[in-house]
């Protein structure tokens, strides 16, 4: 069972202050920890997992600058065997189509049976590359995957749908899965495992190594690009209480006792 | 004349409410482009969902098929492809959903249409569309331009537009033929799962503490817990409380999950990602409690505190108690 798992480098931010850049296309990247996307910790998680219990090997892809590597690093030491950094400055700008591309070109020239995805990145969102891949390569997909069973060619998988329901299918390999979160239980790293992985090569791929041309890919290769980036307008915004954790405390239960909750 | 396209999505007998919000939309964009609106509807004895389309559209194209009997995205690529090179809409409007994300993409780049994902505003700029997206969990909008084409596909985010009541357009059903042959597809659909019965169900509480990612640590969870049984709920949680396995699917609000409506719904440490927002907002009171003052939490909640929410969990269950016991 070789299974490819495409990875992204992004910045956490959740709980982060997000601010807008200059340019107003993209946010201040300064101040911001980037570590690998949630959906793709899941994927290769999943991954590392199928090769567990089936042998076999991961190969952990990314497309990004140098920072970018050290979330191919931790896929290393999580357990993937190899990783490739796709990486040219005609890249940069990509979406998901021209990103879809790319990889296209790169997992031709590698053995796999299963490649898995992130169902969708933390950054833009699109939720495009998974499927879209496996379009530009002619094999099946199933995107929102919560659970991977394999028989023989065959992939049986759960698909989360809305309202806490779920929807099995099957497709035949090779496939690609785009993964949702809460699919597995992603597995701390040991001091041994990153220690071993930073002496892994890291292969690089550049535009001429993918054969394409400079209209397929980044901004010219793409579908769509950000014209404009601003906060959203709030239609209503919450009334603030200030003051300190017990006048909060107090006004809080103030607002309970007139509204009759308590 | 022009057309404009609307996937019709249904699960187990029943019109998924995307489908009439796209309507909605739909019918704007084609009074704006002088386009007709097209229902376009796949599935088995779905002659009542047809009927139920036929009101807000110009036209139903209507492919009956037992291999659609559920969603497939092959199937469904297969069916709308011929439509789609038959007729060329201008524009191909699929939800923002589990099923849309399955079938969207590898559709587009099949017809290579450009595709823009999870609208949340969609508009012509000379003859050019253009979308309004969120990034970053929703703490920023995008406006982002697609590259010229004469045919184009956007999936949209759930609940993004309001249903109207318009004047019915009372459009004509034309039942196409099935493009599927015998066949087999690439995917096969097995069976439903339903949500694990039993549970906490969270949806008849008069009061929830929604728990998000702010808690840190699975060990935080009693504290925020005893709060809730002293305000006399029960605790829910996000999405990642979850999917970490910190509480069960069961307290789960939002689009995969719950949709809730208690008396009160106290937010502490979520941020209020779209899909969360979507199952709580019709809740009579929302109070959130969280770190950073821009997040979208406090775009819904009556009112808002900036902190940490540590901070804010034991006052408040002292000073709740203090009032319970004077009762």
């Amino acid at each position: 069972m070789d299974v490819i798992v495409c990875v992204k480098h992004v910045p956490e931010t959740a709980e982060a202050d997000i601010k807008i850049g200059a340019s107003g296309k993209t946010i201040e990247k300064s101040g911001l920890v980037f570590d690998i996307n949630e959906w793709d910790d899941y994927a290769l998680e999943e991954a590392v997992r199928l090769k567990e219990k089936f042998g076999g090997t991961v190969t952990a892809i990314t497309m990004g600058g140098q920072d970018a590597e050290s979330t191919l690093r931790k896929c290393l030491a999580r357990g993937a065997d190899q990783a490739i950094r796709l990486t040219d400055p005609k890249f940069e700008g990509s979406d998901g189509y021209a990103t879809a591309k790319i990889l296209a070109k790169v997992v031709k020239n590698l053995p796999f049976n299963l490649i898995l995805t992130g169902a969708q990145a933390d950054d833009d969102g699109y939720g495009v590359v998974g499927p879209a891949l496996a379009e530009l390569i002619g094999v099946p997909h199933a995107t929102m995957v919560k659970k991977i069973e394999l028989s023989g060619q065959v992939a049986r998988v759960n698909r989360e749908l809305e309202g806490g329901f779920e929807e099995i299918v099957e497709v035949g390999l090779p496939a690609v899965l785009a993964v949702q979160t809460g699919i597995n239980e992603p597995r701390y790293v040991s001091i041994m495992g990153t220690r071993k992985a930073m002496q892994k090569e890291v292969k690089i791929v550049d535009l001429t190594g993918t054969g394409l041309g400079d209209g397929d890919v980044g901004e010219a290769g793409s579908w769509i690009k950000v014209e404009k980036m601003y906060v959203p307008p709030v239609e209503k915004q919450a009334e603030f209480l200030k003051g300190t954790p017990d006048d909060v405390a107090s006004k809080i239960v103030e607002i309970l006792k007139a509204k009759g909750v308590i | 004349m022009p057309e404009i396209f609307v996937l019709a999505e249904h699960r187990q007998g029943q019109l998924r409410d995307i489908t009439f919000e796209m309507m909605t939309k739909g019918r704007e964009l084609a009074q704006k482009t002088g386009s007709e609106l097209v229902a376009v509807l796949f599935g088995k004895d779905v002659k009542a969902h047809a009927k139920a389309l036929a009101e807000h559209a110009n036209k139903v194209l209507l492919v009956e098929d037992a291999r659609m009997e559920n969603f497939n995205s092959d199937a469904y690529q297969k069916a709308i492809t011929q439509l789609i090179g038959e007729r060329k809409p201008l524009l191909t409007l699929i939800g923002h959903t589990s099923y849309g994300l399955d079938l969207a993409p590898s559709l587009a780049v099949s017809l290579e249409m450009p595709l823009a994902t999870d609208c949340i505003d969609i508009g012509f700029e000379n003859e050019t569309l253009t979308v309004t997206r969120q990034m970053y969990g929703g703490k920023v909008n995008v406006t982002s331009s697609l590259r010229k084409a004469q045919s184009y596909v956007a999936t949209v985010r759930q609940a993004a537009f309001q249903v109207k009541s318009e004047a019915p357009l009372n459009g004509q059903i034309i039942e196409v033929p099935s493009p599927l042959s015998e066949e087999t597809a690439g995917k096969r659909f097995v069976q439903y799962v339903p949500p694990p019965p039993g549970g906490v169900d969270i949806a008849a509480a008069p009061v929830l503490v929604g728990v998000g990612r702010g808690i840190k640590d699975v060990s935080n969870i009693p504290v925020v817990e005893e709060l809730a049984k002293t305000l006399g709920g029960v605790l829910a949680c996000s999405r990642p409380i979850v999917d970490k396995g910190w509480l069960p699917t069961d307290r789960q609000v939002g689009s995969s999950g719950k949709t809730v409506k208690p008396k009160l719904y106290l937010a502490l440490g979520i941020s209020g990602a779209f899909q969360h927002i979507l199952g709580m907002k019709a809740s009579d009171l929302i109070i959130a409690v969280n770190k950073d003052p821009k997040a979208p939490i406090f775009g819904v909640a009556d009112y808002g505190v900036v902190d940490d929410l540590f901070k804010i969990v034991g006052p408040l269950k002292n000073k709740t108690q203090e009032i319970k016991g004077h009762k």
